[in-house]
């Protein structure tokens, strides 16, 4: 539910000194991309992303058999998953089958969207996060709070105390070498004697059937390459046509991502090892629906690089756990909706249309279209959040006329003028109740100025 | 040239002074100045929260009034946003797209139509300029940091022309300040934490004046920097509307 995020955003402010941190350390990630994407040929890219993408929307079922094909071909078992149910019940069989009960997983939004974790942990199988930042938060029993960064939100001082408890380093150690030093260690057990590898996948190529997977830590290697069995979790809109469309991708994501190049390991699987067996799992969970619906269906062309999370104004003083579902950000808010309108109607308007993540996003969602035509929905729903539709439609009605315009006018300036602060500043009011003054009424407007002067009738 | 004033609702009854300012600017610069624009909005705050029915009321009102215009000036880059980007789709017959052709913000009619990159005039004054994110990165009237721009566009060489004038650099020289319409009264705790943040990157640079071409923003910046809960740095600034300052310059 996030119908509350102006409620949790609120929680998260009222630590100004933590959410001014917050704030700092995203826009720290926002600088590394602007001088990793300031290339003469930046916004061509972005142009050859979005077509690329938009390309391979349009032609979603043949590039998926066409991938199938290849991939089965070269020994990978393809499973089509039309939920998030169905796609757990799958990964599910697929290591009760094997009697597997310990599983390293390394990062994947998709398994996050399908909870997949707790329906393995109800099940007696255990799921270690093995990325870094889904380690810390998973021992914390939290959720990610960022698609690339999920422990962003996260102090190294807070993470030494965790570690303190799980992995008994020294109380007061916090230096970033040996927290992941310790990290590593227990990692490692976990990568070399997992029963099964699960792993998300940033692209599937049509044109190879290959699956390539981008981390900086090597988890995601680590695990598939010791494990019996290696199962890809890959939501049906990350597919591409060719290696050369692949190619532009991977040049956009890391830049838009954490200022980097490339990502440190870019890992192209086509086949299984020798003596182990690959799974992919193609996840549709309403992305088929979105495909049908022109006003939002670029929202698949996302590529989950996180940078209209990091310059986003809004996430950046909110944090992640704010937009209570699994894709935080601007992103996120025009996903949610489209998964459960009603629980998620607080988030399209949990933005000032500043439109800055559309100028970040490398395949160029306009974000803000999609935000403000989320809003139209949820509107035409009746599912507008608490005060919008009394404030909104009462000014509609005012607005339009400009005989009532004026007289409204009128009387909203002789309350500001004559009556009480603390009537009209009281915790209601919404104006005000954060810190910020009403505005200084005038006495007379701009018309009742220019009738004086004659300017007008 | 003849050109019709169109005063966006809350500047009419909220901030009169930006309406003045601007008519008195317009004359100066030999505009003949009609204030006979009869329609008070053009839709935009209904709109931003989702109200499309009264939006598209108040919009085909308000291209009814741009109609017999050839050129409308607002003083506002979000409203002229709105009017351009919006209307076409609101509005069902054509005056939706005649109002957007010829509507124009205040600056970006002074640099275009009128032709005057510069104002001759004398501001010496530190003065942080906040462009507003519609006037920015809808009307594109301004670089953008995301697009690896630098800062410029109408208003900026506006400013710059001013002798005395000093532009104070900024840490973030485009981030919004949480004004964001039905964002300012839905998410009050954050809005209000987005303007104090803009403030305090204002006064660390000793601005003396901010100065913004969105009366909104500024309304939402001000209300911030009157509130007992901010340093008392912020209270010294000066906010002004562009029309404003540029009036005051070229008096
Ligand atoms: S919407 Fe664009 S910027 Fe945001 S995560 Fe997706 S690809 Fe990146």
């Amino acid at each position: 539910m996030s119908a509350g995020h102006p409620e949790a955003a609120a929680a998260f402010l009222n630590d100004s000194e933590r959410a001014a941190w917050h704030d700092q350390a995203l826009w720290f990630v926002r600088q590394r991309r602007d001088r990793a994407t300031d290339l003469p040929e930046w916004e061509a890219l972005r142009d050859r992303a979005a077509e690329l993408k938009a390309y391979a929307m349009a032609n979603l079922a043949g590039l998926l058999e066409a991938f199938e094909t290849r991939a089965t071909a070269s020994g990978v078992t393809v499973h089509w998953a039309r939920d998030a149910k169905e796609h757990n019940r799958i990964v599910f069989d697929l290591l009760r089958q094997r009697s597997a009960t310990r599983v390293a997983k390394s990062k994947s939004m998709l398994t996050e969207e399908c909870q997949l974790n707790p329906y393995l942990a109800a099940r007696g199988i255990e799921v270690v996060d093995t990325d870094l930042g889904e380690r810390i938060v998973q021992l914390a029993g939290e959720a990610p709070s960022h698609i690339v960064l999920p422990a962003i939100h996260w102090k190294k001082e807070e993470v030494g105390t965790l570690f303190h408890t799980h992995f008994g380093t020294p109380a007061d150690e916090s230096s970033p070498d040996a927290l992941a030093a310790a990290a590593r260690e227990h990692l490692r057990e976990v990568l070399l004697h997992a029963d099964a590898a699960i792993t998300g996948a940033n692209a599937m190529v049509a044109g190879t059937g290959g699956v390539v997977i981008c981390t900086n830590e090597g988890n995601a290697d680590l695990g598939m390459h010791s494990a019996p069995i290696h199962i890809v979790s890959v939501g049906i809109e990350k597919i591409v046509a060719t290696l050369d469309d692949l190619g532009v991708l991977l040049r956009v994501l890391a830049r838009s991502a954490t200022g980097q190049p490339i990502t440190a390991y870019t890992t192209h699987i086509t086949a299984p090892r020798p003596g182990a067996e690959m799974h992919v799992v193609l996840v549709d969970n309403g992305r088929s629906a979105r495909l049908a619906d022109p006003e939002f269906r670029s929202a698949l062309h996302c590529i989950r690089c996180g940078a209209c999370l990091n310059t986003c104004p809004v996430y950046r003083r909110s944090g992640g756990h704010s937009y209570q579902y699994s894709i935080a950000g601007p992103i996120g808010a025009i996903l949610a909706p489209a998964v459960d309108l009603d629980a998620h109607r607080a988030l399209p308007f949990a933005s000032t249309l500043c439109g800055s993540c559309k100028d970040v996003c490398p395949v160029r969602i306009d974000i803000p279209v999609q935000l403000l035509a989320w809003r139209g929905r949820i509107a035409s729903a009746n599912a507008l959040p608490k005060g919008y539709a009394a404030i909104f439609a009462r000014l509609g009605g005012i607005v339009a006329d400009r005989t009532r315009f004026e007289s409204a006018g009128r009387w909203a300036r002789r309350a500001l003028r004559f009556l009480p602060p603390a009537l009209l500043a009281g915790r209601w009011n919404p104006w005000t109740r954060a810190g910020r003054e009403l505005p200084l009424a005038p006495a007379q407007s701009f018309r009742e100025w220019a009738r004086r002067e004659g300017r007008v009738e | 040239m003849r050109v019709a004033l169109a005063v966006p609702c809350y500047v009419d009854q909220l901030r009169p002074e930006a309406a003045r300012a601007t008519l008195v600017l317009l004359e100066r610069l030999g505009c003949k100045v009609s204030l006979a624009f009869d329609a008070p909005c053009c839709g935009q705050p209904m709109n931003n929260a989702g109200a499309v029915a009264d939006a598209r009321a108040a919009a085909t009102n308000w291209a009814a009034s741009a109609g017999v215009f050839d050129v409308v000036v607002m003083p506002s880059g979000s409203c002229t946003h709105h009017v351009r980007h919006h209307l076409p789709g609101l509005v069902d017959n054509d005056r939706g797209n005649h109002a957007a052709q010829v509507t124009f913000e205040l600056c970006e009619f002074i640099t275009g139509p009128l032709g005057m990159a510069h104002l001759p005039g004398r501001f010496p004054h530190r003065v942080a300029m906040h462009l507003g994110c519609h006037a920015q990165r809808g009307l594109r009237l301004g670089g953008s940091s995301e697009l690896h721009q630098p800062v410029s566009g109408p208003m900026h060489s506006l400013l710059c022309g001013l002798e005395g004038l000093t532009l104070v650099p900024l840490d973030r020289v485009d981030e919004c300040c949480g004004f964001g319409g039905s964002f300012a009264v839905g998410e009050p705790e954050l809005s209000v934490a987005m303007g104090r943040s803009r403030l305090a990157d204002y006064t660390s640079h000793q601005a003396e004046v901010l100065v913004s071409s969105d009366p909104s923003c500024l309304l939402h910046l001000e209300g911030v920097a009157r509130s007992p809960l901010v340093l008392s740095a912020a209270k010294d600034l000066r906010t002004m509307h562009i029309a404003e300052l540029l009036e005051e310059a070229t008096r």
